[in-house]
């Protein structure tokens, strides 16, 4: 599947790609302010990355320069042209006005799912995000975590194999976390590389097969959860993970 | 006082009774106003759009002159084509002048700003709320425009709702460019002041009665869709 050069800055131009994911050289300052410095990040193809990290840190605009939001001021990122479009949903997603159906039912049809199929691929989300007794519910009149699973079985419209998610269990209880979780857990064993950005390490250590650790714009460690959360290798990663404030 | 009494009787039984003239007026107004918004809404909605969604030369100066024109006197306006449209201007010979279109002209004219600089404003709110969200689902921008108008339909009925109290309040414009003619250009607004001004006042006051009624109307119908969607019906 072809990428889009309007969601995706920078596109590979037929050099063999050492990842599915693969950013280098991002830079982004704003007001003086060095937001991200990025050397490199290179993600596999499946699995649950976490960007983790303090707030301000840098997280959630790496996931926008990754989704093609946000222009770095330099660098490039490479998306395996394999993966397709990418799918995003922010931390406060917004739901249009009208009912769950509606929704979904609106992204299939942005992301031109033919007319036949929509009904079927629409049963399958609200199943999948455990929605189906609430398909006739305003999308709004929802509680925080069912809008957060519609969030993101809309972002699943377009049957992407990428899928971004922005602090996607941020302020929700602890019942409507788990559920979150597992929808995600769903969706990888499906097969989607899912890169989440959180600052809830236990989430990241619940959820995810790698973590990015990143302090102030930079990722100063990416390993695999079991080994970033038993011997992690930075000092920031350390002083993170023992509870201390990283100023 | 009396006489205000009577006249207050006489006007409601105009209102209640269907008097052929009260309501060939009363229909005349409604013809020419809702033609003049449901035009204004046709010019004025997509470019408001437009405005706040795309970047084109020229945006600021069509926005800065939407947002001035919003205060046109309706008298300049009316004088304006008067002048373009009488006998000895360059557009007499299409003989509209003293017509009711001429008349929805002049109020089209008037109510496309207020139109267009509403919608703006209102449009840019929505982008802001719904920018990102779009984007992330890869809409086009023809898409996301067209969402955007969509969601944001109840904040466009009440521009609509705006251009109809202006259109309908309206009697500077209509007066000169129609002429106020009996059972030809004679809307609500002209038929009360001349009324009036023949101390015909149960008439006066039965199309003011209609007037306030529309008024009333158009401002609880914009309540009505003003009211917040309910959020959050229930916890996490």
């Amino acid at each position: 599947m072809a990428t889009d050069a309007r969601i995706l800055p920078f596109r590979p131009t037929g050099e063999p790609l050492p990842a599915a994911i693969r950013a280098e050289g991002i830079r982004i300052t704003r007001a003086g302010r060095r937001l991200l410095d990025l050397a490199t990040l290179s993600l596999g193809e499946t699995g649950v990355t976490a960007l983790l990290g303090p707030n301000g840190a840098g997280k959630s605009i790496l996931l926008r320069v990754i989704m093609g939001l946000v222009t770095p001021d330099e660098g490039k990122v490479w998306l395996d042209p394999a993966l397709g479009l990418p799918a995003f949903v922010p931390q406060n997603p917004v739901l249009l006005r009208r009912t769950v159906r509606g929704n979904l039912r609106h992204a299939l049809a942005l992301a031109g799912v033919p007319r036949r199929d929509r009904t079927g691929r629409m049963a399958e989300l609200l199943v999948m995000a455990g929605l189906a007794p609430h398909a006739e519910t305003r999308a709004r009149a929802l509680s925080g975590g069912e809008r957060q699973r519609l969030a993101i079985a809309r972002a699943l419209a377009a049957t992407p194999r990428l899928l971004l998610l922005d602090e996607p269990t941020a302020s929700l209880d602890p019942a409507a976390t788990a559920a979150v979780e597992t929808l995600i857990g769903q969706i990888a064993a499906q097969g989607v590389k899912v890169v989440m950005v959180t600052h809830d390490r236990a989430q990241a250590a619940r959820v995810c097969s790698d973590v990015a650790f990143l302090n102030h714009g930079r990722i100063t460690e990416h390993s695999p959860a079991s080994r970033f959360f038993d011997n992690p290798a930075s000092p920031e990663a350390r002083a993170y993970l023992a509870g201390q404030l990283l100023l | 006082m009396q006489d205000f009494g009577q006249a207050f009787s006489q006007a409601f039984a105009l209102v209640a009774g269907g008097d052929p003239d009260f309501l060939q007026v009363v229909g005349l107004s409604l013809r020419v106003s809702l033609s003049a918004v449901a035009l204004a809404c046709a010019i004025g909605i997509p470019l408001g759009a437009a405005l706040a969604t795309l970047r084109f030369p020229g945006r600021g100066i069509i926005s800065l002159f939407a947002s001035a024109a919003m205060g046109l006197p309706p008298v300049v306006v009316g004088l304006a084509l008067y002048m373009a449209f009488s006998r000895t201007g360059p557009l007499g010979p299409l003989g509209l002048l003293y017509t009711p279109k001429l008349m929805i002209l002049a109020q089209t004219i008037l109510v496309t700003p207020i139109v267009t600089a509403l919608s703006q404003a209102a449009v840019t709110e929505l982008v802001r709320e719904y920018d990102e969200t779009l984007r992330a689902m890869h809409a086009s921008r023809f898409d996301r425009i067209g969402t955007l108008l969509w969601e944001g339909r109840p904040a466009l009925l009440t521009v609509m709702l705006a251009g109809m109290g202006r259109a309908f309040a309206e009697v500077g414009a209509v007066m000169i460019v129609g002429g106020n003619i009996n059972h030809v250009t004679r809307v609500m607004t002209t038929a009360i002041a001349l009324e009036t001004s023949r101390g015909e006042l149960a008439l006066a006051l039965a199309l003011g009665l209609v007037l306030l009624a529309l008024s009333l109307t158009l401002n609880g119908a914009v309540m009505i869709l003003r009211r917040p969607e309910p959020e959050l019906a229930h916890g996490n």
